[in-house]
């Protein structure tokens, strides 16, 4: 029960990118399209889980019996920088125009506020690990959610009669405010 | 030495060491070969991603041209300058190739075309009016005057005149043809840049409405066709040219009563240039 609330409360209630306001560029530099917006929100999703599970080891197994806590960040990083280096070898062997459509935003994943926050967050709140993994899978889960939603309104604005001047970014951001007022909706629904 | 500073080097070092290595058998599992004339090609075409070669970008019509099946010559924005520097690239022969340019075949503007009773309030763009009503005028073949090639122009090649009808800036054509594509009625076409002669109309109505909606139409008399040995040949009560077969000394020209067979108007648009610093009149009308 505690884990599916913990799933909940990190793709919707806590979302990363409409609650937190962490990872905003992809979420506005990938929106443009459901499918590459979809694989983006996969591609985070799978460095978040990854993420998860070997910040979690090296936190509780390395860094902790050894108090060596201030190497946090310097070693949440490279775990970080390698899954990203592997996920887009991976996406460049598997599918080109996907690697072109996600373009410089893979590899900026990289230094992804949103994935330094989720490591982060979950040291703090002390997660064991099944939760840790939980708590990964549903933050993926939840900037998946919110940037294929963004998608698909972007791609209906396309045909809207949007103002000369607010056309482009300035509806985009627009949009993206709009969502998040919607997300605050949630706010206060579970307290985890 | 401290032993917590012997304890952090070895565990970045080690995982460093780890994370190098997943790395390292990683890249050669999913090492992906990629031909680098893809990358010098790319580098070579104009990047606008415009679309004119039929292929998804300039990267994708980069791949195609080192896989061979797309031709050296296929950037039409790139012009003879890019088909030589890519076939100088793919070790071929370019050969010449002659630039296309859009031709706008109706000259019905405001002033020619016979308006509805009735006026079209709506979205000013011809696919809205071609679908809605038809637009303005009675004829159901001519420029529908909304401007939608001209916001298909990514390079800024297209502009509508007072006449309401659209006119090419021929040095700022690239000849990518999007125009061609955006135009609901199919009245811009793509032709050789040394091709002078065209029908400047798409009217098939009987000769008597062809007359009524716009008076400069091709009513289908058929003049042109007698007189030109194959080279104009009568589609459904319109003029259509045969540019294979021909000749323009044959075409009596002057017994078109409309003029809808004839020489292109010498392009007057020119793009003029203004010293940085300096306003334009506009700009001091609105100051």
């Amino acid at each position: 029960m505690e884990l599916i609330l913990i799933f909940f409360s990190a793709a919707i209630v806590n979302n990363f990118v409409l609650a937190y306001f962490l990872g905003i560029c992809p979420f506005i530099g990938v929106s443009g399209k459901i499918t590459s917006a979809f694989s983006m929100g996969m591609a985070t999703t799978f460095v978040m889980t990854i993420t998860a599970i070997v910040t979690w080891l090296i936190y509780h197994l390395l860094l902790v019996p050894f108090q060596l806590e201030f190497l946090q960040y310097v070693s949440f990083i490279l775990v970080i920088a390698s899954l990203v280096q592997f996920v887009e070898m991976f996406v460049k062997k598997v599918s080109q125009p996907l690697y072109r459509a996600l373009g410089i935003f893979l590899p900026l994943i990289t230094t992804n506020c949103a994935i330094l926050g989720l490591a982060l967050f979950m040291v703090l709140k002390d997660y064991t690990f099944i939760q840790g993994v939980v708590y990964g899978v549903g933050a993926g889960a939840g900037f998946t959610l919110a940037i294929t939603v963004m998608a698909g309104i972007r791609e209906e604005l396309d045909l809207a009669d949007v103002p000369k001047p607010f056309k482009g970014v300035p509806i985009t951001l627009i949009v993206a405010g709009l969502l998040a007022l919607a997300f605050m909706g949630f706010s206060g629904l579970i307290s985890i | 030495m401290d032993a917590t500073l012997l304890i952090a080097i070895a565990t970045m070092g080690g995982l460093g060491f780890i994370f190098a290595g997943g790395l390292a058998i990683a890249d050669k599992k999913l090492r992906v070969f990629e031909d680098p004339k893809i990358a010098q090609i790319n580098e070579l075409l104009p990047g606008a991603n415009c679309g004119g070669c039929g292929y998804a970008g300039c990267y994708d019509f980069a791949v195609n041209v080192v896989s061979g099946k797309a031709l050296v010559t296929g950037c039409p924005v790139g012009g003879e300058d890019c088909a030589h520097d890519i076939a100088a690239v793919m070790g071929v022969d370019a050969g010449a190739s002659i630039k296309m340019l859009p031709r706008i075949l109706c000259r019905g503007g405001n002033s020619e075309a016979v308006k509805k009773m009735v006026e079209y309030y709506g979205p000013l763009s011809c696919s809205a009016m071609a679908i809605v009503s038809g637009g303005d005028k009675q004829c159901y073949y001519g420029c529908l005057g909304g401007g939608d090639c001209v916001e298909a122009c990514p390079f800024n090649a297209m502009v509508m005149n007072e006449n309401g009808l659209p006119e090419v800036i021929e040095e700022l054509c690239t000849g990518c043809g999007n125009c061609v594509k955006a135009c609901p009625r199919n009245i811009i076409e793509m032709h050789p840049a040394d091709r002078q002669v065209f029908v400047f109309c798409k009217n098939q109505d009987d000769p008597k409405k062809a007359k009524e909606v716009c008076s400069v139409s091709c009513m289908g008399c058929g003049i042109c066709a007698r007189k030109s040995d194959g080279g104009v040949v009568m589609d459904n009560n319109l003029a259509v040219i045969n540019y294979a077969q021909f000749d323009s000394s044959k075409i009596p020209f002057d017994k078109c009563k409309t003029g809808a067979i004839g020489y292109l108007n010498k392009n007057e648009k020119v793009v003029i240039e203004i010293p940085v610093g300096e306003s334009t009149s506009m700009e001091k009308e609105l100051a």
